[in-house]
C-alpha cells in the first residue's frame, strides 16, 4: 500500500468516484463505517474472529490433547488443576475439546453457508427468470421441501447415508435451501422486468449471462444477511443432530455431541453439558448480532433514512 | 413503554395466579404404584409375540403361566402356578400338568386345560419371533394336535426327544408361556389371526393385574385383577410412564411424583443415594455386554489376534468409572445365578501381552470398524476400546447407528466388530449356550441370523456338539459341569469377549417395599409391592 | 413466506368464475405438493438402510419368520407398485398400521397430534402476546435502551440450544422451585380420569368442568410451551420491529404526526394496521414450525407429540407411521399457507 490512510480514506469517500471499482469499494467502506458504529455487531464480529483464530491455532492453544482419556481423573469440576473447565466422563479436558470443536463448528457453518444459499440462488433465479413450466416445477419442488418437517428430512438423510459430519452438513443444507430459493425468485421477478435488464437484453446478452452477471450480484446482499442470520440456526441444527447421535461421531469433540454426552450428568456435574452449551450460545449469538448489524447496512428497507 | 409494562404486568399476574393454585409437592396415592421407565420398545403386548424388556415387565404381571417364579424367592426356581403339579413319563418325553382348581381369568371364565393347549398351539401357529422358545422342542403346526393334548383337567406335552425337564419347564416360564383366555381371545379374532391384533393392545390373562391401557411412548396402566387366585395385590393401580432421560426420572423421583425410577445412570444413582426419602434397589440382571469379532476378517480369524483383543479391554477401568455400579465384570456367556455359571475372569488390560500376541500373529497395526448402537454407555465403552486398542497400534473406527441399522449389518455378517448386549430369553443355560456356542452350519447359505456364532462366522470349533450334549443331560450336577467346560473353552478361543453383566439400579421411594425386578431370570413383579 | 402461487398466474384460463377457478387451482396445487411430499417420503423410506422387517420381527427372528413378514409388508413388489398401492390406500383414508404401536396410524395421529397442537398453540400465543408488543416498542424507540434489550432478548432466544434450555428449565422450575408440573402431559392423579373428546387435555378438562385437572395440565404445559414460545417470540419480535420501522418512515406517518394525531393513534391505528398482513404471514410460519413438533423438546419433557412420533418411526423404518405423520404435518403447513394467503387477500388494501 503506497498511499497513506488519509488519502485512502479520501479516495474511498470521494463523492465522485472515477471508476466502477472505486464506487464499489466506496460503497463497501461506507457500509463498514455504519457497521462499525454498531457496537453489538462489532462484538459479534469480534467473537467470530476469535473463533476462527481458535480453530486455526487449536493445536497450539489447547492445553491438552482433546482425545486423551484418563478414567481416574473424570468429571473434574471447573477450575480444577490443569483443567480450567473440568473434565468429561472419560477424563478428557473440556477446554481442549471445546477449542478443537471450534474447527468442526466452523467447518459445518462454512460448508452449509456455501451449499444452501448457492443451491437456493440457482433454483430461485432460474425459476424466476425462466418462468413458465420451469418455474412451476421448480417452485412445486421447493414447496414440497418447505412443507416437509425439517428435522425429519435431515434425520432421514443422515440415516440413509450414515451418521457423520459430512452427511450432517448435506442434510442441513438440504433442509435450508428452499427459503433462499423463494427469496432469490422474488428478487429475480422484480429485477427481470426492470428497464436496465431489458436494455442489456437488447444488447444481445443471453439468459445465462444476464443471470450470472446481472441478477446474481443484486441478490447477493440480501442473501448474505439471511445467511448470517441463519448461521445460528445451522449451528443449532448440527448440534441437534449431534444430540440425537447422528452428527459428528465419537470421539470427535463436536459441541452438540458434547452436550449430548454431558446431559447424563446435568444434575451433579452440570458444567460438562453447560460449557459446550455456552459455546454454542456464544457463537450463535455472535452470528445473530453480526447478521442484525449487516441487515441495517445492507437491507435498504431497514436502514436509517 | 407503558404498553409493554401493562402487558408484562398482566402476563406476570396471570402466570402467578396460575402457579399459586397448583397442588403443592405431590405424593403418589397409597394404593397406586407409579414407575418411570423407558417403554418405547413395546411394539405389542401379545404374549406370543412380545420380546422386549418393557413388554415382558408388563406381561409378567398380567398372565399366569403353568409354572412361574415367586418374586419373594427367585432362588427357589420355578414353582407351580396355574399347574398345581406335573409328572414326567418314563421316556422323559411327555410332561403332564394337572390344573389348579378354581382359578379364573380376569374375564371370569375358568382357567381350563383347554386354554393351556390353546395358548401353546397358538404360539406354534402364529410363529412369531420368540416362538422358538417353545418350538425348539419339536412342535410344528402339523403335529401339535398329537403332541399337545388335553385330558380332563390335565394337559400333556410331548417333546421330540428327551430333554432335561428343568430345561422344558424353564422355557415355560418365559413371557411366551403366558396362558390366554381362549374364549375371550377367539371372540376378538379378526381374519383368522388367533386374536393377535386384539391382544397387542388388550389383555386376557389370569395374573394379578389386567391391562387398562397402553399408550405407546406415553404410559402403560395396569389395574388389579379382582379374580386373581393369589393374595390380592396392595397396589390397585400401576402406572408405568415413559420418561426418556435419567435426569428427568431422578427429578420426578426426588419430588415424589413417582415411586420408582428404573433408568437411572450411575451418576444419578449416586445422587439418589445421597437424597432424602429415596433409596436404591440393586439386582443382578441377565444382560451381558460383549464384543464379537467377525471371523470373515482375515486378521481377526487368527487365534492370537482374538486373544490379543481380549487383553486390550480396560475391564477394570470401565467398571470403576462410567459403568460404576451399573455393570460388573463378567467374562462368561452364562450370567451369574444361572445353572452352570462360572465366575472366572482371566482377562485384564495388558498392553504388552497383547502386543506380543499380535506380533506372534504377524499383525503390525490395522484398522477395524466397530458397529455400536446409539446409546450413551455403549458409546463410552466404544471410546474406551478406541483408546486402549490404539495403544497396541489398532485403529478402531466407531460406526454409530440406530439399533436397527447396526443390527441389520451384524446379521448380514458385515461388521468387523460388534459391540452390543445380549439378554437371555429364558432362565436355562441353553438360552445363551444355544446362541454363543452353537452353529451347526456356518455357511452363508445357512442364514442362521438368530445365532450369534453364525453372525460372526464362527464354526464354534466343536462346541456345537458339546452344547447339544449338555441340553439333553438329565443329571443337573453333570449338566452344570458340562457348561463349566464349554465356557472354559469358549473364553479361551471364541471370537467373543464377554465383558460385563448388568446390575439394575432402580431408585425407589423409601416407603415402597417388596418390589422385585426379576433378577437375571425373569421380569419385574408389582403384586408383592406394599407402601 | 407466502405461497405466492406461480400456478395461479400461468394456468390457461378455464371457463369458470374467478373464485371457483382460484379454488380449483389452489386445490390442484395442494394435491400436487402432497403427492410430491408422499413420494419423497416414500423414497426415503425405501432407500434407507434400516430394515422395516427387523423392526417387526426383532433380533432373534429366523429366516422363515423374516421372509413371512417381508412378503406381508409387500416389500417384494417393485417400488412404484408399492407407492401406487400406498397412495390408493391413503386416498381411501387408510393410512395403514404402525409397526411400532400395533394400531392404525390414523389412531396414533389422533393421539399425538392434539398433544403437539396444544403445545404449539400455547407456545405461539406466548410468542405473539409478548413478541408483537416487544417488536413495536423496539421500533418506536429505535436505538434506545429498550430497543437494545429487545434485541438481546430476541437474539438470545435465537441462539440457545433448546435441549440445554429445556433441561435447565426443568431443573430450575420443576426440580428446585417446584413451580411447574414435571415431564408428561398431566399428573398421575388425573391419568385416564378425563374423557378424551378433543385429545387436548386443557380443552377436555374444561369441557368436563374439572378445573383441578385443568390447572394440573396447565402446570405441565407451561414450561415446554414457554420454551417453544421463546423461539417464536424471538422471530416475531424481530420481524415486527422490521415491519414497523418501514411503516414509521413512510410519508403518511409524518403527515399524520404533522396533523397533530396522537402518537398512540399513529402507531396502532395507522402503522400497526398496515403491518397486520405481513405479521400474519410471519406468525403463520412460526406456528407451522411449532406444529411440526419439536423432537428435542418432546424428548426432554416426555411429551408424546408428533415430532418424536415421526422420528422414532423413521429410525425404525416404520414407514406407514412416517408417511402418515408427514402427510399431516405437510397438510398443516400448506393449510396455514393458504390461510395466510387468504387473509392477505382480505386485508391487503392493494389486492382489492
Amino acid at each position: 500500500m503506497s498511499q497513506d490512510t488519509g488519502t485512502l480514506r479520501d479516495w474511498l469517500l470521494s463523492e465522485t468516484p472515477t471508476s466502477r471499482r472505486q464506487a464499489r469499494w466506496a460503497a463497501a467502506y461506507k457500509g463498514w463505517l455504519t457497521l462499525r458504529a454498531n457496537h453489538m455487531a462489532m462484538a459479534g464480529l469480534a467473537i467470530i474472529v476469535l473463533l476462527v483464530a481458535l480453530a486455526l491455532f487449536a493445536p497450539w492453544i489447547a492445553p491438552h490433547d482433546p482425545f486423551v482419556q484418563d478414567l481416574g481423573n473424570r468429571l473434574q469440576p471447573l477450575g480444577s488443576e490443569g483443567h480450567i473447565l473440568g473434565t468429561d466422563s472419560l477424563g478428557r479436558d473440556i477446554l481442549s475439546r471445546l477449542i478443537w470443536g471450534a474447527r468442526i463448528t466452523l467447518y459445518i457453518v462454512a460448508l452449509v453457508a456455501l451449499i444452501a444459499p448457492i443451491a437456493g440462488l440457482l433454483v430461485g433465479t432460474v425459476s424466476g427468470y425462466a418462468g413458465g413450466w420451469v418455474d412451476v416445477i421448480l417452485m412445486r419442488i421447493t414447496d414440497i421441501f418447505l412443507a416437509f418437517p425439517r428435522l425429519v428430512l435431515a434425520l432421514a438423510f443422515v440415516a440413509a447415508l450414515g451418521a457423520g459430519i459430512e452427511n450432517a452438513v448435506l442434510a442441513i443444507s438440504l433442509t435450508a435451501w428452499p427459503p433462499y430459493a423463494r427469496m432469490a425468485r422474488a428478487e429475480t421477478l422484480t429485477i427481470r422486468s426492470s428497464d436496465y435488464i431489458s436494455a442489456i437484453r437488447l444488447q444481445g446478452a443471453g439468459p445465462l449471462r444476464i443471470i450470472v452477471k446481472h441478477i446474481w450480484p443484486l441478490c447477493i446482499s440480501s442473501l448474505i444477511v439471511r445467511v448470517t442470520l441463519d448461521m445460528a440456526g445451522i449451528i443449532l441444527a448440527a448440534a441437534g443432530l449431534g444430540f440425537l447421535g447422528l452428527g459428528a461421531q465419537p470421539p470427535s469433540p463436536e459441541w452438540g455431541a458434547m452436550i449430548s454426552e454431558g446431559r447424563r450428568f446435568i444434575l451433579d456435574h452440570w458444567w460438562v453439558a453447560t460449557m459446550p452449551g455456552l459455546a454454542i450460545f456464544t457463537v450463535s449469538l455472535a452470528f445473530n448480532l453480526l447478521g442484525d448489524g449487516l441487515r441495517d447496512v445492507l437491507d435498504p428497507k431497514d436502514s436509517p433514512q | 413503554m407503558t404498553i409493554m409494562t401493562r402487558l408484562m404486568g398482566s402476563a406476570a399476574l396471570g402466570l402467578a395466579l396460575g402457579l399459586t393454585t397448583l397442588p403443592a409437592m405431590a405424593a403418589t396415592p397409597d394404593n397406586m404404584l407409579v414407575i418411570a421407565n423407558r417403554i418405547d420398545d413395546i411394539t405389542t403386548l401379545d404374549p406370543a409375540q412380545s420380546f422386549e424388556f418393557a413388554g415382558s415387565d408388563v406381561l409378567r404381571n398380567v398372565y399366569g403361566k403353568l409354572v412361574n417364579f415367586d418374586p419373594r424367592n427367585l432362588e427357589a426356581g420355578y414353582q407351580p402356578d396355574l399347574a398345581e403339579s406335573w409328572s414326567v413319563s418314563e421316556d422323559g418325553r411327555t410332561i403332564t400338568f394337572t390344573m389348579r382348581d378354581g382359578v379364573k381369568f380376569a374375564s371370569g371364565n375358568p382357567v381350563r386345560a383347554e386354554d393351556v393347549a390353546f395358548s401353546l398351539k397358538r404360539v406354534v401357529l402364529l410363529n412369531k419371533t420368540p416362538s422358538f422358545i417353545i418350538t425348539q422342542f419339536g412342535f410344528t403346526p402339523e403335529n401339535i394336535d398329537e403332541t399337545i393334548k388335553v385330558e380332563g383337567n390335565t394337559v400333556s406335552i410331548t417333546t421330540d426327544k428327551r430333554y432335561a425337564t428343568s430345561f422344558v419347564l424353564n422355557c415355560l416360564t418365559a413371557t411366551i408361556g403366558g396362558i390366554v383366555d381362549e374364549k375371550t381371545v377367539m371372540a376378538n379374532e379378526v381374519d383368522g389371526d388367533l386374536g393377535n391384533t386384539w391382544l397387542a393392545t388388550n389383555s386376557a390373562g389370569s395374573g394379578p393385574y389386567t391391562l387398562t391401557s397402553w399408550k405407546p411412548k406415553e404410559s402403560v396402566t395396569l389395574t388389579a385383577n379382582p379374580n386373581f387366585y393369589g393374595d390380592k395385590p396392595a397396589m390397585q393401580r400401576v402406572i408405568v410412564r415413559h420418561v426418556q432421560e435419567s435426569a428427568t426420572q431422578r427429578l420426578m423421583l426426588e419430588r415424589g411424583d413417582i415411586d420408582v425410577a428404573r433408568d437411572l445412570n450411575p451418576s444419578d444413582v449416586e445422587g439418589v443415594r445421597a437424597a432424602e426419602g429415596v433409596k436404591i434397589l440393586e439386582e443382578m440382571r441377565g444382560r451381558l455386554m460383549y464384543i464379537a469379532m467377525n471371523q470373515k476378517h482375515p486378521q481377526l480369524s487368527k487365534p492370537q489376534v482374538r486373544q490379543a483383543l481380549k487383553y486390550l479391554i480396560d475391564y477394570e477401568g470401565m467398571e470403576n468409572s462410567f459403568l460404576k455400579g451399573a455393570y460388573v465384570a463378567h467374562q462368561n456367556f452364562l450370567p451369574k445365578t444361572y445353572l452352570g455359571a462360572v465366575n472366572e475372569n482371566p482377562f485384564s488390560l495388558n498392553i504388552d501381552k497383547a502386543k506380543a500376541l499380535l506380533a506372534e500373529a504377524g499383525v503390525d497395526g490395522m484398522e477395524l470398524t466397530v458397529g455400536v448402537r446409539e446409546a450413551q454407555e455403549r458409546l463410552e465403552i466404544g471410546q474406551s476400546l478406541q483408546n486402549t486398542f490404539a495403544q497396541a497400534g489398532i485403529k478402531l473406527n466407531l460406526e454409530v447407528g440406530t439399533g436397527k441399522q447396526v443390527l441389520g449389518k451384524y446379521r448380514a455378517r458385515e461388521l468387523d466388530i460388534y459391540l452390543g448386549a445380549w439378554g437371555p430369553d429364558y432362565p436355562d443355560p441353553h438360552t445363551n449356550a444355544g446362541t454363543f456356542a452353537f452353529n451347526p452350519d456356518n455357511s452363508d447359505a445357512a442364514n442362521a441370523t438368530g445365532l450369534l456364532a453364525w453372525r460372526n462366522a464362527w464354526d464354534t470349533d466343536g462346541l456345537t456338539d458339546k452344547t447339544l450334549a449338555a441340553v439333553v443331560e438329565g443329571d443337573t450336577a453333570k449338566r452344570a459341569d458340562m457348561y463349566h467346560q464349554i465356557q472354559a473353552e469358549f473364553r479361551d478361543k471364541s471370537p467373543f469377549a464377554v465383558m460385563f453383566q448388568k446390575v439394575e439400579q432402580a431408585g425407589v421411594a423409601d416407603n415402597v417395599e417388596g418390589l422385585s425386578l426379576g433378577g437375571a431370570i425373569t421380569a419385574v413383579s408389582y403384586w408383592t409391592v406394599t407402601k | 413466506m407466502s405461497t405466492s402461487n406461480a400456478f395461479v398466474k400461468r394456468q390457461p384460463r378455464l371457463p369458470l368464475p374467478p373464485w371457483l377457478r382460484g379454488l380449483v387451482v389452489t386445490l390442484l396445487s395442494i394435491s400436487v405438493t402432497m403427492l410430491g411430499l408422499l413420494f419423497v417420503t416414500f423414497v426415503i423410506g425405501r432407500v434407507m438402510p434400516i430394515d422395516p422387517v427387523l423392526a417387526v420381527v426383532g433380533e432373534r427372528a429366523t429366516e422363515d419368520q423374516y421372509n413371512a413378514v417381508f412378503l406381508e409388508l409387500g416389500l417384494d413388489k417393485p417400488l412404484i407398485v408399492q407407492f401406487f398401492y400406498y397412495v390408493w390406500d391413503v386416498v381411501r383414508g387408510d393410512f395403514g398400521t404402525s409397526l411400532l404401536t400395533a394400531r392404525p396410524v390414523a389412531d396414533d395421529i389422533a393421539r399425538v397430534f392434539p398433544a403437539t397442537f396444544e403445545l404449539a398453540t400455547i407456545g405461539i400465543l406466548f410468542g405473539c402476546l409478548l413478541g408483537v408488543p416487544l417488536g413495536v416498542i423496539a421500533a418506536v424507540r429505535r436505538g434506545s435502551w429498550i430497543d437494545q434489550i429487545a434485541r438481546v432478548v430476541a437474539l438470545v432466544g435465537y441462539s440457545m440450544p433448546i435441549f440445554w434450555l429445556g433441561l435447565m428449565g426443568l431443573l430450575l422450575f420443576y426440580g428446585i422451585l417446584g413451580w411447574v408440573g414435571g415431564p408428561g402431559r398431566q399428573g398421575i392423579f388425573y391419568e385416564d380420569m378425563i374423557p378424551s373428546v378433543t385429545g387436548m387435555i386443557l380443552l377436555d378438562s374444561a369441557i368436563a368442568g374439572d378445573w383441578g385437572a385443568f390447572w394440573d395440565a396447565f402446570s405441565h404445559i407451561v414450561l415446554p410451551a414457554s420454551i417453544l414460545g421463546y423461539y417464536s417470540l424471538a422471530y416475531i419480535s424481530r420481524m415486527t420491529r422490521s415491519f414497523m420501522l418501514e411503516q414509521l418512515s413512510a410519508e403518511y406517518v409524518t403527515t399524520a404526526r404533522v396533523k397533530g394525531m396522537s402518537e398512540w393513534a399513529v402507531i396502532w391505528r395507522h402503522a400497526f394496521r398496515n403491518i397486520r398482513v405481513q405479521l400474519i404471514t410471519v406468525i403463520a410460519l412460526s406456528y407451522a414450525n411449532l406444529l411440526e413438533g419439536s423432537v428435542l423438546t418432546e424428548i426432554i419433557f416426555s411429551w408424546p407429540g408428533i415430532g418424536s412420533y415421526i422420528t422414532t418411526a423413521l429410525l425404525s423404518a416404520d414407514m406407514n407411521a412416517v408417511l402418515g405423520g408427514t402427510v399431516v404435518v405437510g397438510l398443516v403447513f400448506i393449510c396455514l399457507n393458504v390461510f395466510s394467503d387468504l387473509l392477505y387477500k382480505i386485508f391487503d388494501p392493494r389486492s382489492k
